[in-house]
C-alpha cells in the first residue's frame, strides 16, 4: 500500500494537531492528518458569520427544546446555541458515560475547537513547572520554563498574540502584537490596584490571540465578537486561518476528514507504532496508513482513548499503560466563582466596538509572601461595561419612558470571574466503558473527575480575594458569586497521559514520547503533568513546535 | 469564550434580567411539544401586550419588531409543555382580570387600561419572583455537586416569559437592533474610551 505510507501521521487538526502539520511539513515530511469529522473550510464554510441577530430563528439567544433534548452536556453551559451548533459534537452519535457529572464540550470538525476557543493566550511561569516537586504533587515535570521559553517566543511570533510586556514573573512577557485596550474603568481599576497593592497585585488587559495589526498575511481583528462563529478576516488564531494553510503551502500535506483513528498499530519487534487503523465515519470502511513517526492531537481525552486501544495484546490497558498512569490524574481549570459590583462615576465615558477580549489579574496567591491554606492559586478574567438593555431596571417596569431609558447605557459594572489551578489527583481518571458504543461500534469514555479539598478550598478565596479587591477599589455593592462549575466546564480537559522523567510513573518522556513506542508524540491536553492557572493553548503550542523539532531531528540521525 | 461568560456573570450577578440565558426556563423533565397552536387573535393580543411594556415613542416599538410572531416562535420551539401552558393560562387569565377590571376585554381596552393591567400583573409576577428565586437556591444548594443538577424547581410566572421574550424578541429585532439601539455589524477597529453624551443609544453587544 503505498499510497498510504507517510513520513508522519498527525492524529486530530485542532491547535495542537494544526501546529504539528504545519512543523512536520515545513520541515519537509510528507504528512497525513486524519480528523475524526467533516472538512470546515475557511471563510468559506464559516456560514453563519454574517448573520445578523434577527436573520436567527432563535436570534441565537435561547436553545430549542429539540437542541436540548439532543445536547444533554452541552446545554449545561453557553455553547449550546444555534449560531456555531454544528462545531460542537453530536452527542447522539458520541456518547460518554458521566460517573461523576462531567461536562465534555467538544468539537469534531477539521479545525476543532481552534474554531471556537477563547483565545486567550499566556506563558505558563517558571513556578508552575517546579511546584509539583517541591510539594511533592504528583510527579516532577521533566522539563522548566527556560526550556519552554524559545518554543513559546517561536509559536507567539507566528499565531499573533496580543498583550503588554509587564515583567512580571507570575506572568512572563512574550513576543507581542500592541496590546488591546481598556476602557475608562478598567483604566482606572489598574490604577488603583496598583496603588493599593504596592506591585503585588496587577491588573493588566488580556493577552489574547486575535490580531491587533495585521500579520502574517491575515486580517487584523474587525472587532466584531463574533469569533466563535469562525472569522472571514482570518482575525483569530485558528487551524484554519494559520497553521493549516501554512502546511498546505508546503505541499507536503495531505488532509483526510472524516476519519475515525481507532488504534495504533504497534509492532514489537521494534518497539513502534507502525502506522494507524482508520474507520472512515462515512463508509464504515477501514483503512491502515503507516508512517515512521505519529503525532496524537486528537485532544486530551481521545488522544488517550486511542492508547487504550492500541497494543492490548501486550498491554491489557493499552499503550502507555505499563506506568499505570494512562487515563489517570485528569485536570481542568475550575472556575465560575467571583465577584462583581457597580462602579460610580464615568458616566460621560463609553467604548466603540466589541473587543474580544477582557482584563485580568495574574496569579498572586502563594507566591512571594502571599501564604494560603491551599496550594497554588487562581488568575481573575475581568472587565468593566456599561449597562445594557437586558439590565434591571428597578424604578421602571413597563411603558415608554422603560423602553427609552434602556436604550441608554446604563451605569458601569465591574466583574471578576476567577480561574484555578486544580491539582493533579490519581483518582480523577478515565478508562474505556465496554458497556456503550458510539455509533460505529466503538467503546465510549467513562469520565470520574472531582474536584478535591485544594480546589474548594481555593473557591472560597476565589470569592472573597474578588469581593475584597473590588471593595478596596471602590466598587459598590460587590456580590460575590459560586455558580456550580463542574469539571470539564473549563473546557481546558488536561492529563491522562502525562510526560515525565520515569516510565515507571509517566506515559510520556521529557519530549512528549510515549516511553512505550518511541516514535508516538502526544503534545495535546493530555501531556499536562499540572495545570497552572493560566489557559492552557499557548503551552501546547510551544510543547507541540518543540516535539515537532525534536522528532524530525532524531529521524535525521536515525534514532526512530 | 471566558469574555461571553464573564457577561453573563455580570447579568446574573447584578441582579438583571436573565433574558438570553441559555438555560432559563430548562426543565428537561418535561416534555417536548412542537403542536401548540396560536391563533391569530393570540399573536394580536401579544403585539398589544408587546406594545404595551414596549410602546413606540420616539423609536419604534414592539409592534414594529413583529413581536407577537417572535413569541410565537420561541414559545413553540423554546419552551417545554409545561411551561407552554403556564403561558397559555396566563393570557386568559389577563382576559380575565380585564373582564373583572375594565368590563371588556384587554384588545378593547384603551392603552392608559392595558398598562394599568399590565402594571399590576407585573408587580405581582416580581413579588412571585422574589419567592422563587428564594425557594429555588435552597434547592441549587442541596443538589450542588451531583448529576442531579436539574432539579424542580417553582414554576415560571407566565408574564415573566411574556417581558422576557418582548424585550429579548425587540431589541434583537431588526428595527429594534438598528433603531432603537445601535448596531454596529463590523466596527473595524475599537477605542475603549471615547466621550458619552447623555441621549447617545446603546452599542448593540454582538456576539
Amino acid at each position: 500500500m503505498p499510497d498510504n505510507n507517510y513520513d508522519a501521521i498527525v492524529i486530530g487538526s485542532g491547535i495542537t494537531g494544526g501546529w504539528a502539520a504545519k512543523e512536520l511539513c515545513e520541515k519537509g515530511l510528507k504528512v497525513i492528518m486524519l480528523e475524526r469529522g467533516r472538512n470546515v473550510e475557511h471563510i468559506k464554510d464559516y456560514v453563519k458569520t454574517n448573520g445578523h441577530p434577527w436573520e436567527f430563528a432563535h436570534r441565537g439567544m435561547k436553545p430549542t427544546t429539540k437542541m436540548l433534548d439532543e445536547y444533554p452536556v452541552l446545554q449545561r453551559d453557553y455553547p449550546l446555541n444555534e449560531r456555531n451548533l454544528d462545531w460542537w459534537a453530536n452527542e447522539k452519535e458520541a456518547p460518554f458515560t458521566e460517573v461523576k457529572r462531567f461536562d465534555w464540550f467538544r468539537g469534531y470538525q477539521v479545525g476543532g475547537r481552534s474554531l471556537m476557543w477563547g483565545r486567550q493566550s499566556y506563558r505558563w511561569n517558571k513556578w508552575d513547572f517546579e511546584a509539583n516537586a517541591k510539594e511533592g504533587i504528583a510527579i516532577d515535570w521533566p522539563i522548566r520554563y527556560d526550556e519552554l521559553a524559545p518554543w513559546y517566543s517561536y509559536v507567539e511570533k507566528f499565531a499573533g498574540i496580543s498583550g503588554t510586556k509587564e515583567g512580571l514573573d507570575v506572568l512572563p512577557d512574550g513576543e507581542f502584537l500592541p496590546p488591546m485596550e481598556m476602557n475608562a474603568v478598567e483604566k482606572d481599576l489598574a490604577q488603583r490596584v496598583k496603588g493599593i497593592y504596592k506591585g503585588n497585585r496587577h491588573l493588566i488587559i488580556g493577552r489574547n490571540a486575535n490580531l491587533t495589526v495585521p500579520h502574517n498575511d491575515r486580517t487584523n481583528c474587525q472587532y466584531r465578537n463574533k469569533c466563535w462563529m469562525g472569522c472571514p478576516f482570518g482575525g483569530y488564531f485558528s487551524t484554519q486561518s494559520a497553521t493549516l494553510p501554512a502546511a498546505m503551502k508546503t505541499g507536503n500535506l495531505t488532509l483526510r476528514p472524516f476519519s475515525i483513528v481507532t488504534k495504533l498499530i504497534y509492532d514489537k519487534d521494534t518497539n513502534k507504532a507502525s502506522g494507524v487503523e482508520v474507520l472512515d465515519a462515512e463508509t464504515n470502511k477501514t483503512y491502515v496508513y503507516t508512517a515512521k513517526i505519529i503525532f496524537l492531537n486528537a485532544s486530551a481525552f481521545n488522544s488517550t482513548w486511542i492508547l487504550m486501544n492500541s497494543a492490548t495484546d501486550i498491554w491489557p490497558d493499552g499503550l502507555g499503560s505499563s506506568s499505570g498512569e494512562l487515563g489517570h490524574n485528569v485536570m481542568d481549570h475550575h472556575f465560575k466563582a467571583g465577584a462583581s459590583g457597580r462602579v460610580e462615576g464615568f458616566e460621560d465615558r463609553y467604548y466603540y466596538g466589541h473587543r474580544p477580549n477582557g482584563v485580568i489579574v495574574p496569579r498572586y496567591q502563594n507566591v512571594y509572601n502571599d501564604k494560603r491554606d491551599y496550594l497554588r492559586g487562581f488568575m481573575y478574567q475581568a472587565g468593566a461595561e456599561r449597562g445594557n438593555w437586558f439590565r434591571n431596571m428597578a424604578e421602571l417596569s413597563i411603558g415608554g419612558d422603560f423602553k427609552d431609558a434602556l436604550c441608554e447605557p446604563g451605569e458601569w459594572t465591574f466583574g471578576m470571574n476567577a480561574f484555578g489551578e486544580m491539582l493533579p489527583d490519581h483518582s480523577n481518571k478515565i478508562s474505556l466503558d465496554n458497556n456503550k458504543k458510539d455509533k460505529w461500534g466503538l467503546p465510549v469514555l467513562a469520565v470520574d473527575v472531582e474536584l478535591k479539598d485544594n480546589e474548594k478550598k481555593m473557591r472560597q478565596s476565589m470569592m472573597q480575594d474578588a469581593k475584597e479587591m473590588l471593595e478596596a477599589c471602590g466598587v459598590k455593592e460587590v456580590a460575590t458569586w459560586d455558580n456550580d462549575y463542574a469539571p470539564g466546564m473549563g473546557i481546558h480537559e488536561m492529563g491522562t497521559a502525562r510526560m515525565g522523567r520515569d516510565p515507571k510513573t509517566s506515559v510520556l518522556n521529557a519530549h512528549n514520547q510515549v516511553w512505550d513506542a518511541m516514535n508516538v508524540f502526544v503534545t495535546d491536553g493530555a501531556s499536562m503533568t499540572s495545570s497552572s492557572c493560566v489557559n492552557p493553548s499557548l503551552t501546547y503550542m510551544a510543547l507541540t513546535a518543540r516535539a515537532c523539532n525534536y522528532a524530525v531531528n532524531e529521524l535525521k540521525k536515525q534514532n526512530l | 469564550m471566558e469574555r461571553r461568560e464573564l457577561l453573563r456573570m455580570i447579568a446574573l450577578a447584578t441582579g438583571a434580567a436573565m433574558v438570553g440565558g441559555e438555560v432559563l426556563f430548562s426543565g428537561c423533565k418535561n416534555q417536548t411539544n412542537d403542536t401548540i397552536t396560536f391563533s391569530e387573535k393570540t399573536i394580536a393580543l401579544l403585539d398589544e401586550i408587546g406594545e404595551t411594556i414596549l410602546p413606540r415613542t420616539k423609536t419604534p416599538g414592539a409592534k414594529d419588531a413583529a413581536i407577537g410572531k417572535f413569541i410565537q416562535t420561541m414559545v413553540t420551539d423554546c419552551y417545554y409543555a409545561n411551561d407552554q401552558e403556564i403561558f397559555m393560562k396566563g393570557l386568559d387569565e389577563l382576559q380575565q382580570q380585564s373582564k373583572q377590571q375594565f368590563s371588556k376585554s384587554f384588545m378593547d381596552c384603551t392603552a392608559l387600561q392595558r398598562t394599568v393591567l399590565i402594571k399590576k400583573i407585573d408587580s405581582a409576577a416580581k413579588e412571585y419572583n422574589n419567592k422563587k428565586f428564594a425557594y429555588d437556591s435552597e434547592r441549587n444548594d442541596k443538589t450542588k455537586g451531583t448529576l442531579q443538577y436539574k432539579k424542580d424547581e417553582m414554576p415560571n410566572h407566565w408574564f415573566t416569559m411574556v417581558k422576557q421574550l418582548a424585550l429579548l424578541g425587540f431589541f434583537t429585532s431588526k428595527k429594534g437592533a438598528s433603531e432603537a439601539l445601535r448596531y454596529i455589524a463590523v466596527p473595524g477597529k475599537y477605542e475603549g474610551d471615547v466621550p458619552y453624551v447623555k441621549g447617545d443609544r446603546v452599542i448593540y453587544p454582538c456576539y
